[in-house]
């Protein structure tokens, strides 16, 4: 498969060229060498699982790709242009967006201000215009909260728009982050274990949430995940990593069969 | 197009009102609906324009005269301008339960023939996909929020926008047919069908027609001075009755403003910031908002506590007097002015109620607190009776005469008669013409003078001449040693406990009464949180020693007030025991409405009863239960039944 060829995927949706692809990345803290040369890829549109034993490097992973980590070795493509080391706000401009594994919310603030921060990087009135709030600055919030009330109408989280965040519960919580990177209109979603420490209740909402967005706004995702099931059902193709290396990439049938894989998982006999 | 006038002759259809509306004041708000947080609005003008275009759709859709149009989904104008529309081609709109699964869906729709479905979401949609095979007559769906529907075969589905730009682009030989359509509605075409939920058996679909609709929404507009500024909130069923009369009829003829809210979840919040001028609720809300203000008043600091107690005291002293303009004396209401603006005022601002200037309250019996409390706050909230075959109203109270224990004087036109059985049986222009294939059971309910039987038992007051509802006439019956069985009369008691949510009470042909009780668990969840009483489930809280105690000790006291009743002392209940799940519409126990169903639950629940009589301590039982999405579960629990007092009869009648 080249990277410009699409696939169509078993629930027959069209999935494009290659959007972000990783090199032989190696990335190495002190001594710890927490990814060894692994080179896998994102395309248009489809939903990327990283999937691994605990300690297996899926959020370094995900971090290299976020830019947040440069890796010592290897290099990263985004649309086809190699991408130098970037500081976190260049990359939110291209278009990237996450959700962290534990919840990284302004605790004191409203949903709607959390989810407004969103639209931080597409703001361009400047301090004065914004303190005295007229002409450009008016005219940038309104259109900036429209989007911002169509990610909570689209996540259905109305009800809680002027709640502070420190008052509602985890599983909230983690779904006002997923609308805070849906407020920035981004390409490519990271989301970083979107389901840990739910009930199943709100895992069916989010996995239900996260096809929505894929196949609404046509978002590319890549998500670590520790629920087999959510995997298997949610995503297109797998990466499996085990101790930084790659043991196996594929949709999540062959992923299933792949000895590697299933050694790394249920643990292998040393007789 | 019709000619618009304010001749009340012509007005023999909803359509007609629409564009009666939109002639004498199309620029005021016919519909709201908060959408992406802010409020937008739909005037008259635009609803009639947007039903043309619906209707114009519709005909290009292929919607003949007579064919039977399913609504489902939650209350948003674009819905009710539907019904509008689907009724100016001839069609007749048949809403929905939002929440009714699958198969409850199937029964109804096939029974009609529908041939198009609206569907409010996706959610709707997967209904009827999943049940299309089943339906025969089924040709087309309408969905308003295309969210998830992008890879659905559009073969047979198509978004309300569409059909509303296939509509405005539609051709002449369309609009002609529009025209032609509309002009042949007459007083006696049929507006809309309801269906039943069914206490018993299948649901029944109620046929409407224009004059039942137009006739009592007249009388009852008249009846509480009902006028184009009032403001109502949509928020009850739309398969309801009462909300086809509400938010549709009155609203058509008084031309007031239907809000319709963001979702189920900000409905209090929506409710604030409307603040409806007239309101209904049923029980229920009253009893859950009353429940919310307590719990939150023990939550809060000594002072609040202190003033809200002092001041509710006194309006429960005075405070319905004032409401129904009695004379308290100077100070009382000087007091009673104080307390306005320190509590109630507040208080009915964070309900919503401030502006309530009429407010109604049906479906069941309210408890005589919880409907003290809100008339002492000076909310005029009434009550009414009525039925889906009466197009709701048969009874309701008058400002200045009503009380919690009545349902009020016959709404004007209405005759009300009281059987030999006790049932009681009414007439009026509000009728309903017939259930929709169903003869044998149209003539069972409705003589052929037009007598209709209401099922209930009562009797009217013969000082004021109020109507008093005791029971449902069938499930009145004889204990074995012959006295009276009221079953729903003693379960009323014991849900005006804040910690008892459902009660069923068995007895009929036995000597003696036993229940099934459900606790509420948001009341006894706060009582048990402040008390460091710890727990997982709703099973555990309910099997917990301390909250058998406190049920207990309302049992006894409902006991006590019964025994004092010559006539129904015989239902005192002397063995009890609490459920170890809510009872549940999605499991049938309940109806759509939240009304029990008792042999339903008999059945069930068979292994309990038997424990009930047979003198065990505890039983262990194992219950299906079907979640949300329609997957069955079972859940098993080892259950402790409890005896209660009982007092002696005789004892108290000798005191």
């Amino acid at each position: 498969m080249s990277n410009t060829d699409g696939y169509v995927t078993e629930d027959g949706r069209t999935i494009g060229g290659v959007v972000m692809e990783m090199k032989n990345i190696t990335l190495r803290f002190g001594g710890v060498t927490a990814i060894k040369d692994i080179t896998f890829d994102i395309r248009e549109g489809e939903i990327r699982a990283i999937i691994g034993p605990n300690g297996a490097g899926k959020s370094s992973m995900l971090n290299v790709v976020s830019g947040f980590y440069v890796p010592q070795e290897g290099e990263v493509f985004f649309r086809g242009e190699k991408r130098p080391p970037l500081k976190p706000f260049e990359v939110a401009r291209q278009g990237i967006a996450r959700t962290f594994q534990n919840i990284a919310l302004f605790e004191g603030m409203s949903v709607l201000d959390n989810v407004m921060t969103g639209r931080l990087t597409q703001m361009k009135a400047g301090i004065v215009s914004q303190s005295i709030w007229r002409g450009k600055a008016e005219k940038e919030e309104v259109e900036n909260r429209e989007i911002c009330e169509r990610v909570i109408d689209f996540l259905e989280i109305q009800s809680i728009r002027k709640t502070p965040v420190s008052r509602l519960p985890y599983g909230l919580k983690k779904r006002v982050e997923l609308a805070r990177a849906l407020a920035s209109e981004p390409k490519l979603l990271l989301l970083d274990e979107p389901m840990a420490g739910m009930n199943v209740e709100e895992k069916e909402d989010m996995s239900r949430f996260i096809l929505d967005v894929n196949d609404e706004f046509g978002t590319t995702i890549a998500l670590i995940e520790h629920d087999m099931g959510v995997v298997m059902d949610l995503s297109d193709r797998v990466v499996v990593m085990d101790y930084g290396k790659k043991i196996g990439d594929g949709t999540p049938s062959e992923v299933r069969n792949n000895q590697a894989v299933i050694d790394a998982y249920l643990g292998v006999s040393h007789d | 197009m019709a000619q618009p006038t304010t001749d009340t002759k012509s007005m023999v259809s909803l359509p007609a009102l629409l564009r009666k509306n939109a002639a004498s004041f199309g620029s005021k708000a016919a519909f709201r609906e908060k959408e992406f947080g802010i409020w937008q609005t739909w005037s008259w003008a635009k609803a009639l324009d947007e039903a043309e275009n619906f209707a114009l759709g519709l005909i290009e859709l292929g919607v003949e005269q007579g064919d039977f149009v399913a609504i489902l989904g939650r209350n948003r104008p674009d819905l009710y301008i539907a019904m509008i529309a689907i009724q100016m081609v001839g069609a007749t709109p048949v809403p929905q339960y939002q929440d009714s699964v699958a198969e409850e869906m199937e029964y109804v729709l096939a029974h009609c023939g529908a041939k198009f479905v609206i569907a409010g979401d996706q959610e709707q949609v997967d209904k009827i996909l999943e049940i299309e095979s089943k339906l025969p007559d089924f040709k087309q769906m309408i969905y308003l929020d295309g969210r998830g529907l992008r890879k659905y075969d559009h073969s047979k589905l198509h978004s309300f926008v569409s059909i509303t730009e296939n509509g405005k682009n539609s051709g002449s030989a369309s609009k002609s047919t529009l025209n032609e359509r509309e002009s042949a509605l007459t007083y006696e075409s049929t507006c809309v069908m309801l269906y039943t939920s069914g206490t018993t058996g299948k649901p029944k679909g109620v046929v409407l027609s224009n004059a039942n609709i137009i006739e009592t929404s007249k009388t009852t507009c008249e009846f509480d001075d009902l006028k184009q500024s009032d403001e109502i909130l949509a928020y009850l069923p739309m398969a309801w009755v009462g909300d086809f009369i509400f938010s549709v009829g009155q609203a058509m003829w008084s031309g007031f403003c239907v809000n319709c809210p963001e979702s189920a979840d900000t409905l209090s919040n929506d409710l604030r910031e409307i603040g409806p001028t007239y309101y209904f609720a049923p029980p229920r809300v009253f009893e859950m908002q009353l429940t919310n203000v307590m719990i939150r008043m023990e939550d809060s600091g000594r002072f609040k506590k202190w003033l809200f107690d002092y001041f509710m005291e006194h309006a429960r002293r005075v405070g319905a007097n004032i409401l129904d303009g009695k004379s308290v004396g100077i100070g009382s209401r000087l007091k009673y002015f104080l307390g306005e603006l320190t509590v109630y005022g507040p208080l009915k601002n964070t309900l919503g109620f401030s502006k309530v200037r009429v407010g109604y309250t049906a479906g069941e019996a309210i408890g005589p607190e919880i409907f003290e409390f809100y008339r002492s706050l000076g909310i005029n909230l009434k009550q009414l009776y009525g039925q889906t075959e009466a197009s709701v109203f048969i009874t309701q109270q008058p400002d200045g005469e009503v009380r919690g224990d009545t349902v009020g004087v016959p709404t004007p036109g209405v005759d009300v008669r009281i059987g030999d059985n006790g049932e009681v049986y009414y007439k009026s222009p509000g009728t309903f013409v017939e259930y929709y294939k169903n003869p044998e059971s149209t003539a069972d309910t409705k003589d052929p003078e037009g007598w209709v039987a209401t099922g209930d038992a009562g009797f009217f007051e013969e000082d004021t001449g109020h109507l008093r509802i005791i029971d449902r006439a069938k499930d009145v019956a004889k204990m074995s040693d012959g006295s009276m069985f009221a079953p729903k009369y003693v379960e009323n008691k014991l849900k005006f406990y804040p910690n008892i949510l459902e009660a069923v009470v068995f007895g009929a042909g036995k000597e003696r009464c036993v229940a099934f009780i459900n606790i509420d668990l948001s009341a006894v969840g706060n009582w048990a949180e402040r008390n460091n009483i710890a727990y997982s489930s709703y099973q555990e809280l309910a099997g917990h020693p301390k909250v058998l105690e406190a049920v207990q000790s309302h049992v006894e006291e409902v006991n006590s007030s019964i025994a004092k009743d010559k006539m129904l002392a015989g239902c005192q209940i002397h063995r009890f025991l609490v459920l170890h799940k809510e009872l549940d519409a999605d499991d049938g126990e309940l109806t759509r409405t939240r009304k029990v169903r008792r042999k339903i639950i008999a059945d069930k629940f068979e292994d309990l009863i038997n424990a009930l009589y047979d003198g065990s301590s505890s039983i262990y039982t194992e219950t299906e239960v079907t979640y949300e999405d329609g997957r069955k579960g079972k859940i098993s629990a080892t259950l402790q039944i409890k005896d209660a007092t009982t007092n002696n009869v005789a004892a108290i009648a000798a005191q």
